[in-house]
Parts: structure tokens; sequence; C-alpha cells
């Protein structure tokens, strides 16, 4: 049924359809109003069946997550920023336990300094985690992704991220088709573990394993993910089939069939970057893009294939790798190995600086000129950047980096663009 | 049927002889249906304590709970040696997650077994002291805190044994630790740090906090036991000698134990919602230069000169356990002149 909610309500609201049998979770910004709307519907009795545990840390709501997903049950948690930071022993636990637990990851900066707005660093920290990554584009696709998430879980055994845009989307209202019950029933079976804590045929889950047997273990993690590449695409089909309509998937393309410019990005970007490209066409400048919506395991055939006749390729980040620059751009650039064209990396959209039609359209025509740097930061302010390296050429105790920025600009919180 | 309650003991000993009582007051060691959760064969040192104390308090669990158990365990001594894939010694549910979240990992075990209804099923979270009163400390309050369904054992051996003796907030003053050398002004760790865990499971007024000890290992089984017929947090921390770590012979874990309880150096207590309810008391009191002149790991206090100072600090604290809890009846020695002073 069509609904007019907040994109965390959505997700809550098919969260809940999933039949999660536990749920913890640990308040962080922007991820709240989902398991307050979850704590809601358990407290209710919407959700039926269903523990929610309000945990002291999110390190202890994953932990909580893996001790009751080793006991067979359905296990949800979300979280964002810092919060993913708190947990990561216990995210890559999880992974390595193989045990199938959905968290959704409401993007947001990772400070110092301390910043809640939305970037994608939070999730780029654990890319290499052993989860796989969901990237959600809209609220709709936010939604459909957990359905598919718990499916595409359970039958790897592996845990799942969906990422969606802190704010952008956990606090936007859209129209969002949330499915029925017995639609997700239908799709989503329950959850049969392979492992389980059970008294009547007792295991050891675990224990520890040395050099003998670690890199197999540590490659069937690897071979898992890329049985995913497959999955991904076979679950979004039958996604289709049952809700009629079309949701995840590994890549998402928009106009790159004749493009000679593709751009890459992930979530909420995609919206603002079409209509960039809208405008462009109608110019006749032949640009597309590529959405990647599966980030872990990385679609390198699909993007291999997609960007395969272009001349160039832009990838916007709303992340990077300090000292060394984009971190989806090297993978993209692991895609484009036959045929290797330039390839930018533009870092977009840091601690929720947004990223407008204008700035693209100047990146996007600056670019199809082959005039940008391969490393760019749209919309970086240098005289600030300047003023303060200057600062600090001059004066030794040239005081705190984030005071002296914000001093200078004059202005606080004033400004997003 | 009723029946009077007679103790037998041997001679020179306070063992009372198992064959003489009746069936519901012999020990789980001795009943031919134990499970041996932590079966032989494991890789734990000759003389551990907290081998010892988990066998009997798992066992005890088991029983208490028609064999209906699921385990989880911090990183530690306890997890290494009982488990290298493929030799495992656990026959019955269990699993290690990482070192400082073994307590929510049980709280999700619990919520588990509760949402699908298998509530016979019970869970124990076991640990260290680092992975009990550090590193996994958050955890455990939260789980206490919430009144979660996990009984909570903590092993503790004073220190961070499995990664080579390192001072944990369990650690007595002036020990030995491979962080606390004995050199130095002041050697050994430091006075008037550490936690007192067991008192801080009884400010959370958790149904059921308790002490154990390896030497008095029936009244370690009958705390497991009670521990089982009640729901909600609860927690039980087990003192388990060290040979390796506290430099006594291998041969000595129980006496050392015993030492530890009779010189009041570990109060030996149980509690029901923050309210002490059982003492096990002295039944001669020793001074503490017992307790510690067979370990290594206080060698420095007396020699090459007898460091009188740090010794009656330690008595000291003995003395206000004694005081504290009261563990006997009469004054204890020293009394007269310590009492009040600290």
């Amino acid at each position: 049924m069509l609904k007019q909610c907040e994109g965390s309500h959505a997700v809550a609201a098919t969260v809940a359809l999933c039949r999660p049998e536990v749920i913890c979770a640990y308040p962080i910004s922007p991820q709240t109003h989902i398991v307050e709307g979850l704590s809601e519907m358990v407290r209710d009795g919407t959700l039926q069946n269903c523990e929610f545990i309000n945990v002291e840390s999110e390190f202890a709501a994953m932990s909580v997550a893996i001790g009751s997903s080793a006991t067979g049950a359905r296990s949800y948690t979300a979280t964002a920023s810092q919060g993913l930071l708190f947990m990561a022993e216990a995210v890559w636990n999880a992974s390595g336990l193989g045990l199938p637990i959905v968290m959704t990851l409401a993007n947001r900066a990772i400070g110092a300094p301390i910043n809640i707005w939305n970037d994608h660093t939070d999730a780029m920290s654990m890319r290499d985690a052993g989860w796989l990554q969901l990237f959600a584009e809209n609220n709709q696709e936010a939604a459909d992704l957990h359905i598919q998430a718990f499916r595409l879980a359970e039958e790897l055994s592996l845990p799942i991220m969906v990422c969606m845009d802190g704010f952008i989307l956990t606090h936007a209202y859209e129209g969002v088709d949330i499915p029925t019950q017995a639609q997700v029933d239908a799709y989503l079976p329950p959850y049969e573990p392979r492992q389980v804590l059970d008294p009547r045929e007792p295991v050891s889950i675990g224990a520890m394993v040395g050099p003998e047997a670690f890199t197999e273990v540590r490659y069937l993690a690897h071979a898992k993910q890329m049985q995913a590449l497959k999955l991904i695409p076979q679950l979004a089909e039958e996604f289709q089939a049952q809700f009629g309509r079309d949701s995840g998937g590994l890549i998402r393309t928009y106009r790159t069939e004749d493009a000679e410019t593709v751009v890459v990005a992930l979530g909420s970007v995609l919206g603002t970057i079409k209509n960039t490209i809208d405008d462009l066409r109608e110019e006749g400048r032949k640009i597309g893009v590529l959405g990647i919506t599966s980030f872990r395991p990385f679609p390198t055939a699909a993007i291999g294939e997609a960007v395969r006749y272009c001349e160039r390729v832009v990838v916007v980040e709303k992340s990077f790798a300090v000292g060394v620059g984009g971190i989806v751009s090297r993978d993209v650039r692991t895609a484009m190995r036959e045929h290797p064209h330039p390839i930018y990396a533009v870092i977009a959209g840091l601690g929720g600086r947004a990223i407008t039609k204008d700035s693209l359209r100047q990146l996007f025509l600056t670019v199809m000129d082959d005039k940008l740097e391969a490393l760019t930061f749209l919309d970086l302010d240098w005289n600030a950047v300047n003023r303060e390296l200057e600062r600090e050429r001059i004066t030794r105790r040239s005081g705190p980096i984030a005071e002296n920025l914000l001093r200078d600009l004059g202005v606080v919180a004033a400004r997003v663009g | 049927m009723t029946a009077t309650i007679v103790k037998f003991y041997q001679t020179g000993t306070h063992t009372v002889g198992n064959r003489l009582l009746d069936p519901e007051h012999r020990s789980v060691q001795a009943d031919m249906r134990r499970t041996n959760s932590l079966n032989s064969g494991h890789r734990a040192c000759q003389g551990c304590g907290e081998a010892l104390g988990a066998r009997y308090a798992i066992d005890a669990a088991m029983q208490a709970t028609d064999n209906q158990l699921i385990a989880a365990n911090a990183t530690g001594c306890l997890e290494v040696f009982s488990t290298p894939y493929p030799e495992t010694s656990w026959q019955i549910p269990w699993i290690h997650s990482l070192f400082g979240n073994t307590a929510a990992v049980a709280t999700g075990i619990a919520a588990a077994l509760r949402v699908k209804g298998r509530t016979e099923v019970r869970v124990v979270a076991q640990g260290g002291d680092g992975g009990t009163t550090d590193i996994g400390f958050g955890c455990l309050s939260g789980m206490f805190e919430r009144n979660d369904d996990v009984l909570y054992i903590c092993y503790d051996n004073e220190a961070y044994m499995n990664t080579g003796v390192q001072r944990s907030s369990a650690t007595p003053g002036a020990a030995r630790t491979a962080t606390t050398p004995a050199v130095g002004a002041a050697p050994g760790n430091v006075f008037g740090q550490g936690k007192n865990l067991p008192l801080i499971a009884m400010a959370h007024e958790i149904p059921y906090v308790a002490t154990a000890i390896v030497s008095e290992l029936r009244d370690l089984e009958a705390k497991v036991k009670r521990a089982m017929e009640i729901r909600g947090a609860r927690y039980i921390h087990i003192f388990v000698p060290c040979p390796l770590g506290w430099g006594t012979a291998s041969n000595q874990t129980i006496h050392i134990a015993r030492l530890a309880k009779e010189t009041g150096v570990f109060p030996v207590i149980a509690a029901e919602h923050g309210e002490l309810t059982k003492v096990s008391k002295i039944r001669k009191q020793l001074p503490v230069e017992d307790y510690l002149k067979p370990q290594r790991r206080f060698a420095h206090l007396f020699s090459p000169t007898p460091n009188l100072a740090a010794i009656a600090h330690i008595q000291a604290l003995a003395d206000r356990n004694i005081r504290r809890f009261g563990l006997i009846d009469a004054a204890p020695v020293g009394a007269a002149a310590g009492a009040g002073d600290n």
C-alpha cells in the first residue's frame, strides 16, 4: 500500500514485515527513528514473536545479534557512523562466524570533528569486514532492500548492511509502497540456520583456527560473496515478480547506452545526478550514470561491461581514503582493466555538504573536456584551506583546525552547499 | 523423608565424606551421570584453577538444568585451552565471539530462546577476570541492568594469564605481573586500585550474586545450583589460583585457594537482590603471610628484606573483609589495633 511516510518509518514497517525475532539497538542519529518505530511495534503488539532489547552500546547491539543469530533467531539492528566504529570488532566477528544478521546503516560522517550529517565514510570503513553492503537510492529501495537482504543473508549465511543516506533518506517523507505481510511471507521463508546453538545437537562455534585452515576459511567468505553476485540479480528478479517493482540488483544504469562519459555513484545522490544528466542530454551531451547498488560484493564484471564503450568515467564519492584518494573509484578502476579509460575521483558531499545540480553540471562539463584532475574535491573552499595552511606555517600554536576554519568563515551551520 | 544433616569430617581436614551423605547433598562430580561438560584432554596447565572451577560449575549447571544449557565464552585461557578446532572439549553447545562481549552474546542467546519458546534451555556466560572486570565490564553491567536471564561466571585468577600474566583490575596490590614488575620503589601492583566486582554486581541489585573458591567445591556446586533456580541476571565470581601466573606449585592450587579464604583475602559470600544472604565463615583465621609466601608473585615482599608495610596493608584489607562480611564470629587477628583504621 502506497503510504506517505518518513524513510525511517518505511524501513521500520518493512523490517517488521520480515518477522525479525530479535532486535537490539542503541540510539545514534540518524538511525533513531527506525528503531523507535520497531520498538513501538513490538510494544503495541503489531510485531509479535520479537524481542526488542535496549542495549548499552553498539558493541553490545552487534554482540546480542551475534548471540541471537547463532541461536537461530532472525536478528536485526541499525546504526550509523561512530556507532558502526564502536561495534567494529563485533562487525567482523559476525561475518567471520557466518551469521546472517541484517543491519541498517543510516550513513553518516565520522568525526572528529563530530558531524551528524550524511556521507559514506562509515560504510566505507567497513567495506572489507566481510559484510555485504547494499546502497539504496531512495526510500522505496531502502525498504525493498531489507526484504531482499534477509533472504540473501540467510541463503548465504552472511550478514548484510543496508546503507541508506542519513537524513537525506532516513528523515525524508516520500511515498513508499509498503507491501503486505502475505507478499513478504511468500518471498521470505522462515530462517533455517546452517549452524545453531542447541542442546539437542551441541556444537562449538567460534573456536580458534590456526594457519592450517585460516586461509581456506577466509577464502570461503570471499567465495560466498562471489556467489552473491549471481544470487543478487536472481533475488531482484524474484522480487519484481512478487512485488511488481524493480528494486535491488547489482548495478543500475541510466542513459549509459551511447554515453561517452559515465558517472558512477552510490545512494541518494543518484537522483540529483540523473536530473543533471537529463539537462545535459537535452543539450546533446552524451553522458549517463551508473549506480552501484551492491558495493560488496563488488560487481566487477557488470561494471566493466557497463563502462566498456565509454571514453571516461567519473566517480562521485561521499568518502575518501585520506592520503590516497577515492575509494569507490579504485574499485571501479579494477573493473576497467580490459578497457582502461581515464577515471576521475570526485569527493563530494562530505559531512552533509549539499551536492547541487549546479556544482554537478559544472563538474561534468569540465570532465567532458578532460580538464579535471584525477582527484577533485567538489566545492572545496580553497580560501579557507589556504588561510589555515598559512596560519600553521607562521604560527606554531595555531589552535584547533575546525575552530579556526569556522571563525574564518564567520558563520556557524548556516551553509550546507 | 526427614533426615538430620550430619557432617562427617575426615581426620585433619574439613572434607565431608560424600558416600555418607544423602543423594541430594552429594557432589555433582561424584555422580555417575555427571556430564563432563568440559571434557578431559584439553590443554590447560597442570593445576589450573580455572579448568577445575569451570568443570565443577558447568557440570553443576548441567545437572541443575537437566542438561539444557548453552554457554558463551570470552576470549582467554578457558577459551584457548579448551577448543582449538577440531579438538573441542565442550560437550555442550558453546560459542566464543570476542573478548569483551560475552555477556551481550549471552543476552542474545537468551532472547532467541525466549522468542522461540525454549525457556527450558538456560544460558551461562563465562570469562576470566580480564574479560569480566575490564574489557567486558560494559556489556556485563548492561546485562545486569536489564536483568537478562543469564548466569555469568567469572573465573578470577587476578591477571591476564592467556597473554602472559599482565595486570588486570582484579590484580591485588603488590602482586608482581608482567606489567607491574617487582622493581623500583613500589614493586608490584599499586595498592588502592582495582575493582570488587561481586560488590559492583550486588549494587546492580540483581537476583543473585555469589563468590566461590576451588577449595570449597561443594559450596561452588551449591551456588551454581541456587543460581539456576533463579531467573534473571546472576553472577558467580570464582577464585581460581593460577600456578603459572602466581608462581605456585601445580599441586598447591586447592591449598592456595583455601588459604585465600582462611586469611580473609577472598571472602566467600552470597547475596540476593543486593542483600547478603550467606557467608562462609573462616574456621581458623590465618595471617596473610601464610597465603602470600608460597606465591612467587609476592616473593619481593619477603626477600631480600621483608616489606612489612605492604604485608600490613594486605593484612588490613583481609581484616576489613572479615569485618565487612562477618567472616568470623570472634574478633580477627590484630583487630584490636587495626579496627576502624581503614
